[in-house]
């Protein structure tokens, strides 16, 4: 026979123990369940600004920096407030984020898919970024907001024109403010036709990546509705940098316009190859000869100096808009550095207050909360119209800019004028549109 | 047929900027024995000495013009560069429309003077050491050089234009009657090559200090024992070296806007030329570099792409890989270098 020495204090004791132990993973499964990745406990909240600070689009991510710094200080109700007083919704009002206070932390994408992911996937777990942003590259944008979707934190590209970003590459924790290849082609179609007709024979040269291949079936598809011919499409290395061998076979191929699906260094260098070959001064088919750019950038545009001059483009936004956002953000980035923003220091700092109103609106820095916030909204004020977040893809669709290099610049800032506006209900395209095919946004992901 | 000519007019002016970068690098490994991968950099330094220049001929006086405003609306401020202030709109204009050509005349003497910096400061102390040292100290120095340059002058290329009446084209086919347009300034770019090549073949061949050079590159410690100091010859050289390369640099400024990145553009293409060229050998060199740059024009061409997709990509790499396969000191090369 045994004896159990079972004392009534002990008896409690390891009940309280056992009760305690059993407890335990509901109190962890109860806290996960409410809880996000980086969830903000103190009086800050902290974003991550991931922008190239090194390589060839080095300048392009330092102008991309300084948007986010002013939008930084218009969030936090320091400065003029710039768009902050132009945007159509009133949730943020000049106090951080939900009361938060704004710091932030910067990544250097060095515009290569593995630098950029590692930088962003730094900021996340070691420095706490709730939301990452930035970027002058579609390969990096995919790659980031990839890494965003697994870690459970929001993505607001920066420069990113691939039609993929937003197509079979889409994600539900990732929203894209900018344009695309598609909204290029659209835009610049009609005006093409009005200028040079729709007897006309192109000839491509495509950037061989992500990018370049949308941009190239877009522009493709767009002027080949126009009646126009495409006599020849040639791929070219993205670490290309005299491009005479490729253009020097268009001027025998019977083309009458060149199109260069090309951007930054590989654009400056096509375009100043290309005029070097007099094809701007070439008649071919009897009609002059045409060169296009369908994707203008300023900054980059600078380095093509002269030749840009008359060349037809598109852009996002540009400096000399004339709305009260476009004139507020210039005004507040004017004065604070001297010179006017770039299309990528405007979409960034589009993109930041977006984000931050979309918090605000929703009350909770859940990313789930901010997808349901920014899905389907409409707004103002921010410098291109009427713009939607559309819910389906995570794509703006707002007026899309056609520009043209200028022929009598007055500072060296003023090296694109507008040539229209095109209305954003000619640049939409149903969500099943075979450009944008494949691929699934899926639901958010708060991580944690 | 037209293509065809068109393309080897692009190789060949292609090559000129490989035939010069390597006929440097190929100068400094014959005189000093060191791989030195800071030769692209010293490319690049050379095409902003253009950039320099170029900014140094249009420093401005700025004048507040009320009736125009700038992008904030304030009184717009004009700038008239001082050139034009000084000896008038015409001259001054034509002055700085000639920047390039004259920034030849700046670029020679800074880039001697880096070259002898680089040699003296830095890649004297690694003579002794391992090529791989060499090539590590080399690289970082070229990586640093390009940094500082970006520091200086940002990462977006700069427009540096020909002079406007080399800046057209010209039919080269007219006499023959084919319809052959090429760049002005890419011909000048091909003559201007070819002018340095015969100028550094001439000195190493006709002057007595080219023939100590050629004897101390054959070898240098015989040179030595007749009491000739042949490390200040080399040193010399690594100065010339750099000033070819700067040159070359200069001249490439209206081809291609110059950034910092472009002298590793050029790198690793003009190692693969002065491999195959044979190392050491200077006319390997400038040989390679026409061969391959000629090699390079014809894989982009369409039916070259269409007949295997990449080449356009790969070919300088296949080519060398064939030579070396078949001679493996490249084209003209020499016995012993670099076989110890």
């Amino acid at each position: 026979m045994s004896k159990t020495d079972v004392s009534r204090r002990g008896l409690l004791r390891t009940g309280a123990v056992t009760a305690g132990g059993l407890a335990l993973p509901t109190i962890f499964t109860a806290q996960s369940a409410s809880a996000f990745t980086n969830d903000p406990t103190g009086g800050t909240v902290t974003l991550g600004f991931n922008v190239p600070q090194t390589g060839a689009y080095a300048d392009e991510g330092a102008d991309e920096l300084r948007a986010y710094q002013l939008a930084v200080e218009h969030l936090n109700g320091e400065g003029d407030g710039g768009m902050l007083n132009t945007f159509s919704s009133k949730a943020l009002e000049g106090n951080g984020i939900l009361g938060k206070k704004v710091e932030y932390v910067t990544g250097d994408t060095q515009t290569k898919s593995d630098a950029a992911r590692a930088s962003a996937k730094s900021m996340i777990e070691k420095d706490g970024a709730i939301m990452i942003t930035g970027g002058s590259s579609s390969g990096v944008a995919v790659a980031v907001q990839g890494l965003c979707q697994e870690a459970g934190v929001i993505f607001m590209a920066g420069l990113t024109h691939s039609n993929d970003t937003t197509g079979k590459d889409k994600k539900a924790n990732g929203f894209r403010h900018f344009f695309n290849a598609y909204m290029s082609a659209a835009a610049l179609a009609p005006v093409l036709k009005n200028l040079y007709g729709s007897d006309r024979k192109a000839y491509h040269l495509t950037a061989d990546y992500t990018w370049g291949w949308t941009q190239e079936e877009s522009i493709k598809a767009a002027t080949e509705a126009l009646g126009w011919e495409t006599v020849n499409t040639v791929k070219t290395p993205l670490a290309a940098t005299d491009f005479s061998s490729y253009i020097a076979p268009v001027l025998n191929s019977g083309a009458d316009v060149l199109v260069l699906n090309h951007y930054g260094g590989n654009m400056v260098n096509s375009l100043t190859n290309a005029v070097q070959f007099g094809l701007r001064e070439k008649q071919v088919n009897g009609k002059n000869f045409e060169i296009v750019v369908p994707l203008y950038s300023r900054l980059m545009a600078k380095g093509a100096g002269e030749n840009v001059k008359g060349i037809h483009g598109s852009t996002n936004w540009h400096w000399s808009l004339q709305d009260e956002g476009s004139k507020a953000f210039v005004r507040s980035f004017g004065t604070k550095y001297g010179f006017p923003p770039s299309q990528a220091a405007h979409t960034c700092y589009v993109q930041a207050l977006l984000y931050a109103d979309a918090v605000a609106r929703g009350g909770s820095f859940n990313p789930c909360s901010v997808v349901e916030a920014l899905e389907g909204f409409e707004f103002d004020g921010m410098g291109n119209g009427k713009t939607l977040y559309r819910a389906e893809d995570h794509q703006c669709f707002k007026d899309v800019l056609v520009v043209r290099g200028k022929e009598n610049p007055t500072s060296e800032f003023d090296l694109l004028e507008v040539v229209e506006v095109t209305p954003r209900e000619q640049v939409e395209y149903p969500v099943d549109h075979p450009m944008f095919a494949g691929g699934q946004l899926g639901s958010c992901n708060p991580g944690a | 047929m037209d293509a065809f000519l068109l393309q080897i007019l692009n190789g060949l002016d292609k090559g000129s900027a490989y035939a010069l970068i390597a006929l440097g690098l190929t100068l400094i490994f014959g005189t000093l024995g060191v791989v030195n991968f800071a030769h692209g950099a010293l490319f690049m330094i050379g095409a902003f000495c253009a950039v320099t220049v170029q900014k140094f001929l249009t420093l401005s006086v700025e004048t507040i013009d009320p009736e125009k405003t700038d992008f904030l609306g304030n009184p717009l401020k004009v700038k008239t560069p001082y050139v034009e202030n000084w000896f008038g709109p015409d001259i001054g204009n034509a002055i700085i429309d000639w920047s390039v050509p004259l920034a030849i005349l700046f670029a020679i003497p800074i880039m001697i003077a880096v070259g002898f910096i680089m040699e003296r400061g830095l890649i004297k102390h690694f003579y002794k050491r391992p090529h791989a040292d060499q090539i590590l100290v080399t690289f970082g120095l070229a990586i640093v050089l390009q940094e500082v340059i970006k520091y200086f002058y940002g990462a977006n290329p700069i427009p540096t234009p020909a002079p406007e009446a080399l800046n057209g084209v010209a039919n080269l086919g007219a006499i023959v009657g084919l319809d052959l347009i090429y760049p002005v300034w890419r011909i000048v770019y091909f003559c201007f090559a070819c002018l340095i090549i015969s100028g550094v073949f001439a000195f190493l061949q006709f002057t007595t200090f080219g023939m100590v050079v050629r004897a101390g590159m054959a070898d240098r410690e015989t040179v030595g024992l007749l009491g000739i100091n042949i490390d200040r010859r080399f040193t010399i050289m690594f100065g010339i070296a750099a000033a070819v390369a700067g040159l070359a640099g200069v001249m490439y400024t209206p081809i291609n806007s110059p950034n910092y990145h472009m002298g590793m553009d050029f790198l690793v293409l003009s190692f693969v030329v002065v491999v195959v060229g044979g190392m050491g050998s200077l006319p390997g060199a400038v040989l390679a570099g026409f061969l391959l740059g000629i090699l390079e024009s014809f894989a982009s061409m369409e039916w070259a792409i269409n007949l295997i997709p990449g080449i356009n990509q790969i070919i300088i790499y296949l080519v060398a890989i064939i030579i070396l396969l078949v001679r493996p000191r490249g084209l003209m090369g020499r016995k012993g270098v670099m076989e110890d």
